[in-house]
């Protein structure tokens, strides 16, 4: 069939099973504008910023477990794009994100709104492509969400000029996708698992490290089975978090910078580190020269760079998660889960020492009750969304996950404004779960221009706003590692919350005392409107444990011991 | 990293033929802080391939590194890291006219090469001949006062 290459992009989204897309229109880009003004088989929802676009498009894939998809301008609109390509990018979420170019003939001529996107999107996505010829939009289309999906998941950008999108051509998208020097390896090597069956049954103290890949491959129920059937104890890494059920015995906690007393000393007395779709990143590992020292490592992961990459593997395994696990199920009988009993006792002991915890001793509320607290209201009926900071740090310790693709937080490029645009997304993917968003009083003016967008698209987002009156993370760094001198992290000038939020026709509350969160949350929730919560938390609360820097994951600054009354 | 032991490595990439692919290699050892000592381009004679070969140098887990994130790159089809090869590098050379040309000649011969131009006021020589033993040649020609010299950059096989 003929049509415009503006057309062909409509109808591979359409063929693609794409339900939403967030997107913001320009120049470049208006013939594809055009044609989405025409059709009704899939929802465009307008945000307020291009950054707020990928983000929303990035939450959606998060909680859907679907490609996300954005839909940007040349130029400013691409430029606005790039923190969501890269925070895609480190965090391994299938995104294609589509931006109009200048037309061809003024490419390379410092036209109007023109930007070498190609050449910035290289360094952080996974793929992109400049289509020159709308001949090829089929198959780049088609290749870009099979590159986004497959493997380890990823961003793909599409730049197209506007002349392209003009362009009439034959449009045909039952192809075969051949792509000869792309072939992910997702099947376990088999005699590669029975060694590592064989070692984690000679092992006394395994240790299971879990990591985002478990999520990404949809293996958290096949990794749970595996836990449970081995009597092996886990940690998760921060974006591992809603693996394992919160009350599941075997789970420890998260690891790392901030990670539970018991998960990290767990990670340091391990004889055998049985890693799953985690990447050693340097916030989970400490200083690397003493991450689980004594220990041998099984490394499975999807990513052939990752492994070996920081920790070397004794056992190294390129496959998804999920089929490498579902092999080792077969071979589980050898486990004895037994022999671990002494190894869980010792890590019992590890939490009763230093449990995850916090001291109701301010007259301000604790940044963590308000965490718990909605965690005993909401617990599973809610996604839990973030930005960046100590409320970041503390939904990842304290909120009760139950569920994979529940937790949807911004890890590796720790993106500021990543958590109200991308709680849109979420909602709109889920729209029978309460999307939650914890965020700060610093992080949440980075995309607050989004109460538009959840005002005009009904999608209700809570954002719960810790506020200190701080840059908090950065303030608690200055206080134990720069002699406390607070630069530029004091917030005390804030607006009022509460207006801005209904300046934009959502709901504002603000919240002193724990009847008050209880009241406001619930009325929330019932009212179904986009609403910020502000609470006013304590200023000084730092984020505890902490593994200093570059410091040794057993060397950990810890909550201080309170008398007991 | 700093700590081990920096080695130099020849590594060549076979990339599909498209827009854009060199830059995708170099901006990967540029962004991951690699180094190139030399590299050199071209398409394989019938087929839609490219062969690069790189000469870099780091870590044997840095050079393990490079490799996997190069075969990360979706238009490489295969990355080969070499132990036992056959390496070979060309420099073109400018003398004056005024020199020894009958030493140039000679010298050039020892390392494959020869005179290969003569103007009005100058001589270009060529040599061909291993890497290292380019180096030499370079550093002995010295003092017949080239006035410009190119080098090629490695290409290498496997034996």
């Amino acid at each position: 069939m003929q049509m415009s290459g503006a057309q062909m992009v409509i109808e591979a989204l359409i063929a693609e099973g794409v339900d939403t897309i967030f997107g913001y229109p320009g120049g470049a880009i208006m013939n594809v504008y055009d044609e989405i003004y025409k059709q009704n088989k899939f929802q465009h929802i307008l945000n307020r910023h291009e950054q707020a676009s990928v983000h929303a498009a990035e939450g959606y894939a998060k909680a859907s477990g679907k490609v996300g998809v954005a839909l940007i301008t040349s130029g400013p609109g691409f430029t606005n794009a790039v923190t969501g390509l890269a925070d895609a990018y480190m965090d391994s979420i299938p995104l294609v994100v589509i931006s109009g170019q200048v037309p061809m003939s003024l490419i390379g001529t410092d036209a109007f709104q023109e930007i070498d996107a190609v050449g910035i999107s290289r360094s952080c996505t996974k793929h992109n492509y400049l289509v020159t010829d709308a001949k090829d939009l089929p198959r780049v289309l088609k290749e870009a969400f099979y590159i986004a999906a497959s493997g380890r998941p990823g961003p793909v950008h599409v730049d197209i000029p506007k002349d392209v999108t003009a362009q009439i051509e034959e449009f045909n998208y039952d192809i075969e996708i051949n792509l000869e020097t792309y072939k992910p390896n997702i099947k376990g090597n088999p005699r590669q698992i029975k060694k590592v069956m064989e070692a984690i049954a000679k092992a006394r103290r395994p240790l299971f490290y879990l990591g985002g890949g478990v999520v990404n491959s949809n293996a958290a129920y096949e990794v749970r089975k595996l836990v449970q059937k081995t009597g092996i104890p886990a940690v998760e890494t921060f974006m591992a978090r809603g693996t394992l059920a919160h009350d599941d015995e075997l789970l420890i906690s998260m690891l790392g910078m901030h990670g539970s007393y018991a998960a990290n000393m767990a990670m340091s007395e391990t004889d055998l580190v049985i890693g799953l779709g985690a990447r050693f990143d340097d916030r989970v590992t400490g200083k690397l020269s003493e991450f689980a020292k004594n220990a041998g490592v099984i490394h499975v992961d999807i990513d052939p760079a990752s492994i070996s990459k920081l920790v070397p593997a004794d056992f190294p395994i390129v496959g998804d998660v999920k089929n490498v696990v579902l092999e080792m199920l077969e071979l589980v009988d050898q486990i004895d889960s037994n022999k671990y009993k002494t190894w869980r006792n010792s890590i019992k002991n590890f939490d009763e020492l230093h449990p995850l915890t916090f001291h109701e001793d301010s007259e301000r509320l604790k940044p963590q009750w308000v965490i718990q607290r909605t965690g005993e209201l909401l617990g599973d009926s809610a996604n839990i969304s973030t930005d960046v900071g100590q409320h970041q740090m503390w939904a990842a310790q304290f909120y009760p996950f139950s569920r994979p693709r529940q937790w949807i937080s911004s890890g590796g490029l720790g993106t500021m404004g990543f958590g109200f645009p991308a709680a849109i997304g979420v909602k709109a993917a889920t729209p029978d779960k309460i999307s939650i968003n914890f965020t700060g009083d610093g992080s949440i003016l980075m995309n607050c221009q989004e109460l538009m967008t959840a005002v005009e698209q009904k999608l209700p987002v809570i954002n719960i706003i810790l506020n200190n009156n701080f840059l908090g993370m950065v303030r608690q760094w200055q206080t134990l590692f720069y002699d406390k001198r607070h630069s530029q992290t004091d917030l005390s000038v804030q607006p009022d919350f509460v207006k801005l939020a209904e300046a934009f026709g959502g709901i504002g509350y603000r919240v002193h005392t724990k009847e008050e969160f209880d009241t406001a949350l619930k009325d929330a929730v019932e009212k179904n409107v986009v609403a910020f919560i502000e609470v006013i938390v304590e200023r000084f609360e730092n984020v505890m444990p902490m593994v200093p820097a570059g410091g040794s994951l057993f060397n950990m600054m810890l909550l201080e011991k309170k008398e007991k009354k | 990293m700093i700590t081990e032991n920096s080695e130099r490595r020849v590594i060549s990439v076979i990339v599909v033929n498209e827009a854009s692919v060199l830059s995708r290699i170099t901006d990967l050892f540029s962004g991951r802080g690699y180094n190139i000592t030399s590299l050199t381009v071209a398409p394989i004679p019938e087929s839609k391939y490219s062969r690069l070969t790189i000469v870099t140098s780091g870590s044997v887990r840095v050079i393990e590194q490079i490799t996997k994130q190069l075969h990360k790159l979706i238009p490489v089809l295969r990355v080969y890291e070499h132990a036992d090869l056959v390496e070979k590098e060309m420099a073109l050379l400018k003398f004056p006219l005024s020199e020894n040309i009958t030493d140039i000649s000679t010298l050039c011969a020892a390392y494959n090469g020869r005179i290969v131009n003569v103007g009005e006021n100058v001589i270009i020589a060529m040599v061909a001949d291993d890497p290292a033993r380019i180096e030499n040649f370079l550093r002995v020609i010295k003092k017949y006062n080239p006035k410009e010299i190119v080098r090629s950059g490695a290409v290498a096989l496997e034996r």
